[in-house]
């Protein structure tokens, strides 16, 4: 099970049986759309207010991964998910609705792997059967609540990120077909001082670096053993600093391998609105259970490795001037066909 | 950031902060600057055209025709915000669109817009100065600062 200082071994392999995705307007255009279980072409989705949006894509990402497992709702004994609005609303007004055992968890854009640790561990260790994982997260919500109204005119410079409008889940179990979560290696947090909220990626990559490092120290196994390690929502700022500190830490992993959910998700040549990429608790998420593991049963990949990180600051730490303490969650993922 | 604060930084943390640095991209201050320049400039000769229209055609002189002329920008803006096209024009325009009235105008429309979820008391009814509040406040200080200054000097004999 625990393996070197921070990593969890999974020797029963938890397997993720389904997967529900969903995703707003903006996502519908991007080149991942095919990957999506559901798309929205209103960021409101029929509700009243942007946050009211979230919860009911949360609600549906769960019940699409629910109804693909073939079980029902009292099926699941526990449901982990957070999300970035206050008090994880989202998360706990979803778990609301579902009527499940809910554990509320906090990583900011790290709860994504965050809750699937969490529930691999569950399922691994017998402690239950069937777990619900999710987490969401919508652009207009989160500018709200993190920065300015929607429609306000401030520039935003080139190291800015596009938070992803959407919610994913994943559905473990104990056995079955499907891809198997191998391990976790849980992080610390990392913070290298920055304090620009238009700058996450360089703010996050630290943390990212600490944890990969981590990973493979504790499992005594080299990058190459991945087919392909894909970091959270680091961005093309965060993802070439990445690239760089891991060089200076004396382990290089080839652009083959190393990719970041961020920058996958749009295409930032064709909508430069996105800046240096994707951000938010719905982009490592989304872009896993949709477009990765979809590659995954294709049988293009085999091992991947995704790394999401997360930055744990509030508007209020900001105003008072605080740097930003940021934190990365390893979760392996194997596929055999 | 500033000096003041990079002091308390750690030497690690220091290193980090040059490295990262030289990975970032940089703000393009010379185009910015070019945009804003021409936008600024253009919403000004927007006004300089409604002020010369309400003087040519209605009855008012150089001081009194600044008042509708203002309200004419403000509902341009408001008008502009509220179909989703001021913040497109303001990512490029930066200043030229924050400086003059219509950011002004901007700042409050849209966060009314926001909060409208939360209700009309709660909500867009004291929500939508979260951002034009500290202009207000600092303006009235500042004019407040300016008159005294002025009534000193009237006072002393100056004129």
């Amino acid at each position: 099970m625990l393996k070197g200082h921070q990593t969890w071994l999974f020797d029963n392999k938890p397997v993720i049986l389904s997967t529900g995705v969903v995703g707003g307007p903006f996502e519908a255009e991007g080149p991942l759309a095919e990957d999506f279980s559901l798309l929205h072409g209103d960021i409101y989705v029929g509700q009243k207010s942007f946050e009211k949006a979230e919860q009911k894509m949360l609600e549906e990402a769960c019940e699409i991964a629910i109804r693909d497992a073939g079980l029902e709702k009292t099926d699941i004994q526990f449901f982990f998910s957070g999300d970035l609005m206050n008090q994880d609303i989202s998360s706990s007004f979803t778990a609301r609705t579902l009527a499940v055992p809910y554990l509320g968890i906090f990583g900011a854009c790290s709860a994504s792997m965050e809750g699937l640790a969490m529930s691999a561990l569950l399922v691994n260790s017998r402690a239950a059967r069937y777990v619900l994982c999710g987490t969401s997260s919508h652009n207009a919500a989160v500018e709200k609540q993190y920065r300015y109204p929607t429609e306000y005119g401030s520039q935003k410079p080139p190291t800015a990120q596009w938070t992803v409008t959407g919610a994913a889940a994943a559905l473990l179990g104990p056995e079955g077909r499907g891809p198997k979560v191998t391990s976790a290696t849980l992080g610390r947090v990392v913070d290298m001082g920055l304090s620009d909220p238009f700058n996450m990626g360089a703010a996050m990559a630290p943390a990212a670096a600490d944890t990969i490092t981590a990973h493979f120290r504790d499992r005594n196994i080299r990058p190459e053993e991945y087919d392909l390690i894909a970091t959270g929502d680091l961005g093309i700022v965060g993802h070439d600093i990445l690239r760089d500190l891991l060089i200076k830490h004396r382990m290089g992993i080839s652009e083959k391998i190393l990719t970041d959910c961020g920058l996958l998700i749009y295409d930032r040549e064709k909508t430069p609105l996105v800046m240096a990429g994707a951000s938010g608790c719905a982009c490592s998420a989304t872009v896993t259970y949709g477009h990765i593991l979809n590659r995954m049963k294709k049988g293009e990949l085999r091992k991947v490795l995704i790394v999401a990180t997360g930055a744990l600051l509030s508007p209020i730490s900001y105003q008072q001037n605080e740097s930003i303490p940021c934190i990365a969650h390893a979760v392996s993922i194997e596929y055999e066909a | 950031m500033s000096n003041k604060k990079k002091k308390k930084l750690t030497p690690t943390q220091q290193e980090y902060h040059d490295f990262a640095k030289m990975r970032e991209p940089k703000r393009p201050i010379l185009k910015n600057c070019l945009w804003a320049f021409f936008v600024g400039g253009f919403i000004c000769l927007l006004g300089q055209i409604i002020q010369n229209f309400f003087l040519w055609n209605f009855e008012f002189n150089e001081r009194t025709a600044g008042d509708p002329t203002v309200a004419i920008l403000i509902l341009i803006s408001v008008i502009l915000t509220s179909i989703g096209v001021y913040d497109h024009i303001a990512q490029r325009a930066g200043a030229g669109t924050a400086v003059p009235v219509t950011g002004f105008a901007n700042s409050i429309a849209s966060a009314a817009i926001e909060h409208r979820s939360e209700g009309y008391v709660l909500g867009s009814g004291s929500k939508m100065y979260k951002l034009a509040g500290s202009v207000i406040t600092f303006g009235v200080v500042a004019a407040f600062v300016i008159a005294l200054i002025k009534t000193t000097i009237t006072l002393l004999g100056g004129s």
